[in-house]
């Protein structure tokens, strides 16, 4: 895989992999009336063939893989593809027999399914350019607007060492604060890590939960600025760019977030000042390791008197849910490994058996090794995309979600400190108080009128701190559920997606065995 | 907690016979040249592992007067088969005859330290993990021992089926004496001499790849042979670290399946079936991992081996009939310097006549024994390339079924699962 290499649409045609779900998409409209915008043509956004090259981004039915970049042609071969999907779609329902009847008593009167583009920003699953795409499962929105965004061709600039990686972020939207339909701009590393710092400042204090970049890489980076166009600098690059868009996915999911001028600046701007405070050795970056010492000693001396139990359970659950996932991000990260270890030594197999089917001088034999060692060639090839799966579907999830606890638990020390500036605000007006009383009884009326002032301006203050420790309560409460909800949705798409890459992996190994047997039964 | 695990293992094996015999015979298409012949049957019913020695227990079923009883069974251990087959090959007799390989020790060190890097590793894991893990390895125990015993039981059977062989006087002794071998085994001197025996048998690699034989048939048997030794040594070992491999993705799947039940149990969102289902899902695939894993180590990769050792006893044949053939020149040598010097004459004559005698024995045999080889060959690769094929596809088809009744589980579980937070709110 080279790097800015397009990626190949991802093949329509296997009908297993279209499980439109629209249905959790209803349930979760909160427009009731929207349910069924679906007459059976209701369109979507990214039909009709345009030939801006931007809005190749978005294929049918808003899976986030990548068009070709080429002429206006791929287009119109796709919007086919697009209609014979609904067709597939409508017909696969039908076939399930238990499972589509029961949703369908669920759902009430259906028409084949409007899988239209999604807003909540649906995860996207990556792969190599090389292998077939697989699908993302499609969600009926409710909300009346959408906004699609992909991460694509990442693109080197400059080089040697001050080389650096662009990306280029496509959005596809209906949203009136938007100037345009469909727009890109080109985004390096350090933008998105820039977004992320100004969002946080913004949005820490009312406790929203703000979804964290990928991680910094030296190693990673290093590699790519020398320029080795080897097979695991490539991997690295694919997975910054799944990473990140991801990232930016969660962050447009976030309705207060999409809101926002500086997340529609990232979008829209052709060119951004350069972020200088998200390097690792700046005067910033010292700056924030200090304050997250200062943080931790915080967090161990802060004894917090809670009023709502809710919130002391709801931190116990994410920090052990936060160690449990850790361990099992470990485990999947070494069956990827042994996966890949099973690959290689599939390969080399495979050769070994091909030279052994040169020498052998029994005619029929010497055919069926060869054969032998073609479907080791093919289960090769398997493994490797298992193995891909499996890191992209499940590890990246885990890592995703590790560093989303992180965020939430970061949230609930926001809290925590908010709380804390109110005690102390509290603290400070009693002081206050006690001095006045003190001065009323010494009687003197000049420092008296200061005291009264003071008072009055720390009795605002701990007004203030309240309300503020209140609303990011509530904040965080409302933040929680949905972040819970979101989590819930998120696992079981990518559980299903995972075991249907598993499913299809175990089909073509049958085929292939099934294709070496005659050669076997023919050895004589 | 090795030992113990050893001892614990024995008392296993022995509630698992009825399991052995079936496999066995299963297992025994791999050498695939024994006859019929009822006269001279002979089984390892049984094994018994103690400490590092295991002792097979070797029956025999005879109606051939040559013995004394007509069944009858002895307990012996791998030193013994190896004297008998050192012993064999000594023979001047059977040296145009291809005898059968030597069974490879017995080797337990792959599973003895899993199970030790296990015992270490017990604190990070939960309990249930933990069983598993032991439960694997106890499997793969198994495994290596039912693997030794039909090594073993088939070099007994492929000599028992030989017409010449089977009537070796050192044969019957094996078979028959019921008091312990060692008497008669390697003393310390005959290990050197195995050592020695080593050194020549290089030296023969030399003798017999550099000269071309006049045979044609011979010319082309070692080339082939030749080749074809160092291939299939190769693709054992690529194999090996294949069906390795497998063992060790079937073996992750019991680590997250323990994962993701930890998650589920204190998980009480629409989220917790699901895990539970996909917990479920990869326990049950793990076994099937498992025995791919183990179905291919017995088809493919113990297919390689054992073929790869009958093809190094093939060319100890041709070894040796290059050493008759070497002999044979030099009587012709000797006779011509003795018929210069007039001294000795007869003597050289009969010697040569010896060698040429001997050499054409040898080439007659080996030509029988290469021959039948051949056939040998291709008839057990047939036959386990096909059983392995059609487990291969048994088992994706299994997993076909499990995976798509876990989706389909999944998809409906959580219309209603979701249907259900819709109401609340």
């Amino acid at each position: 895989m080279s790097l800015g290499s397009v990626r190949n649409p991802p093949p329509f045609l296997d009908s297993e992999d279209q499980e439109p779900e629209y249905d959790t998409g209803d349930l979760d409209s909160d427009d009731g009336e929207e349910i069924f915008t679906g007459t059976s043509n209701k369109p979507f956004v990214s039909t009709p063939p345009e030939t801006d090259p931007s809005s190749d981004i978005f294929s049918e039915e808003g899976s986030y893989t990548v068009q070709k970049h080429t002429a206006p042609k791929t287009n119109g071969v796709q919007s086919d593809e697009e209609l014979d999907l609904f067709a597939e779609a409508t017909v696969e329902l039908t076939l399930t027999a238990p499972n589509s009847r029961g949703r369908k008593e669920i759902i009430g009167p259906t028409e084949p399914l409007s899988t239209t583009v999604n807003t909540h920003g649906k995860l996207h699953v990556a792969n190599t350019s090389n292998k077939p795409s697989e699908e993302v499962e499609e969600e009926e929105s409710g909300d009346t607007f959408e906004l699609n965004i992909a991460v694509t061709n990442p693109e080197k600039m400059g080089d040697g060492m001050n080389a650096y990686m662009t990306y280029k972020v496509s959005t596809q939207t209906t949203l009136p604060a938007f100037r345009s339909k469909t727009f890109s701009v080109r985004r390096r590393f350090s933008d998105f890590l820039g977004l992320y710092e100004k969002l946080s400042v913004k949005y820490n204090l009312m406790g929203c939960i703000i979804p964290p970049p990928p991680q910094k890489s030296v190693v990673g980076m290093t590699k790519v600025k020398v320029g080795k166009e080897d097979p695991s600098s490539a991997e690295f690059v694919e997975k910054r760019r799944a990473a990140l868009e991801r990232y930016l996915q969660r962050v447009v999911s976030h309705p207060a977030l999409l809101q926002d001028s500086d997340v529609q600046e990232f979008l829209e701007r052709e060119e951004l000042p350069r972020a200088v405070n998200t390097q690792a050795l700046s005067g910033s970056g010292f700056l924030k390791m200090i304050n997250k010492a200062s943080d931790a000693v915080n967090k161990m001396t802060i004894k917090m008197n809670e009023s709502d139990n809710w919130f002391e359970s709801k931190l116990q659950e994410v920090e052990n849910e936060e160690q449990l996932l850790r361990r099992l991000h470990a485990s999947v990260d070494s069956l990827v490994n042994h996966r890949k270890e099973l690959c290689s030594n599939t390969a080399m197999f495979a050769k070994s058996v091909a030279m052994l089917g040169s020498s052998e001088e029994n005619s029929a034999l010497s055919r069926a090794l060869s054969q032998l060692a073609e479907v080791e060639d093919k289960l090769e090839q398997l493994h490797q995309e298992q193995a891909f799966s499996d890191f992209f579907t499940l590890t990246e999830l885990l890592a995703d979600y590790l560093r989303l606890l992180g965020a939430v638990r970061g949230c609930f020390e926001q809290r925590m400190k908010a709380w804390q500036r109110w005690q102390e605000a509290q603290s400070t007006l009693q002081k206050k108080r006690e001095a006045e009383a003190k001065l009323l009884w010494s009687n003197k009326p000049d420092k008296l009128q200061q005291a009264k002032e003071d008072i009055t301006e720390w009795e605002a203050k701990v007004g203030q701190c309240e309300r503020d420790f209140e609303r990011i309560s509530s904040t965080l409460r409302k933040e929680v559920h949905r972040f819970e909800k979101e989590k819930c949705r998120d696992f079981k798409h990518h559980i299903v997606k995972y075991l249907e890459s598993l499913l299809r992996s175990q089909h073509r190994l049958v085929k292939c065995w099934e294709a070496f047997l005659p050669e076997a039964k023919a050895i004589v | 907690m090795i030992i113990s695990g050893l001892f614990k293992f024995s008392c296993l094996y022995k509630k698992v016979n009825f399991v052995l015999f079936f496999v066995v015979d299963q297992l025994r298409s791999v050498s695939v040249d024994l006859n019929n012949d009822s006269s001279l049957l002979i089984d390892i019913p049984d094994a018994l592992c103690e400490r590092d020695k295991v002792k097979f227990t070797v029956h025999t079923k005879t109606t051939l007067n040559s013995f004394q009883k007509p069944d009858f069974s002895v307990s012996r251990q791998h030193e013994d088969f190896i004297w008998l087959h050192d012993t064999l090959v000594e023979t001047e007799e059977y040296a145009g005859l291809i005898i059968p390989p030597a069974p490879p020790k017995p080797d337990f060190e792959s599973p003895r330290e899993k199970m030790h890097k296990l015992g270490e590793g017990e604190a990070t894991m939960t309990k249930e993990e933990y069983t598993k893990m032991k439960q694997e390895l106890e499997a793969e125990y198994l495994a290596v021992f039912k693997k030794t015993v039909q090594v073993h039981e088939i070099f007994l059977q492929r000599l028992s089926s030989h017409p010449n062989l089977s009537k070796d006087r050192n044969f019957q002794i094996f078979l028959e004496y019921d008091q312990d071998l060692s008497v008669r085994r390697k003393n310390a001197k005959e290990m050197f001499g195995g050592f020695f025996k080593n050194m020549v048998k290089s030296a023969d690699e030399v003798l017999i790849s550099g000269i071309k034989d006049v045979d044609e048939f011979f010319e082309q048997e070692k080339t082939f042979l030749l080749d074809y030794f160092s291939k299939i040594k190769d693709s054992t070992a690529k194999a090996e670290k294949m069906t390795r491999s497998h063992k060790n993705v079937a073996d992750d799947y019991i680590h997250i399946s323990a994962t993701l039940n930890s998650i589920a149990a204190d998980d009480n969102t629409a989220l917790k079936q699901h895990l539970e289902k996909f917990a479920e899902l990869l326990e049950k695939l793990r076994k099937v991992e498992g025995r791919v894993a183990s179905d291919q180590e017995l088809k493919l990769t113990e297919l390689l081996r054992y073929y790869m050792r009958d093809i190094q006893a093939a060319k100890d044949l041709l070894y040796r009939r290059a050493r008759a053939l070497a002999d044979y020149e030099n009587s012709n040598k000797a006779l011509d310097k003795a018929r210069l010097k007039s001294k000795d004459v007869a003597q050289a004559e009969e010697n040569q006549k010896q060698c040429l005698l001997k050499f054409d024995k040898l080439s007659e045999s080996g030509k029988k024994e290469l021959t039948s080889f051949k056939g040998r060959r291709v008839v057990a690769f047939r036959k386990n390339l096909i059983e392995m094929a059609e487990l291969e596809i048994k088992h994706a088809k299994q997993c076909v079924i499990l995976h798509s009744t876990c989706i389909d589980l999944m998809d409906s579980s959580f219309i209603f699962a979701v249907v259900q937070v819709r109401g609340r709110r």
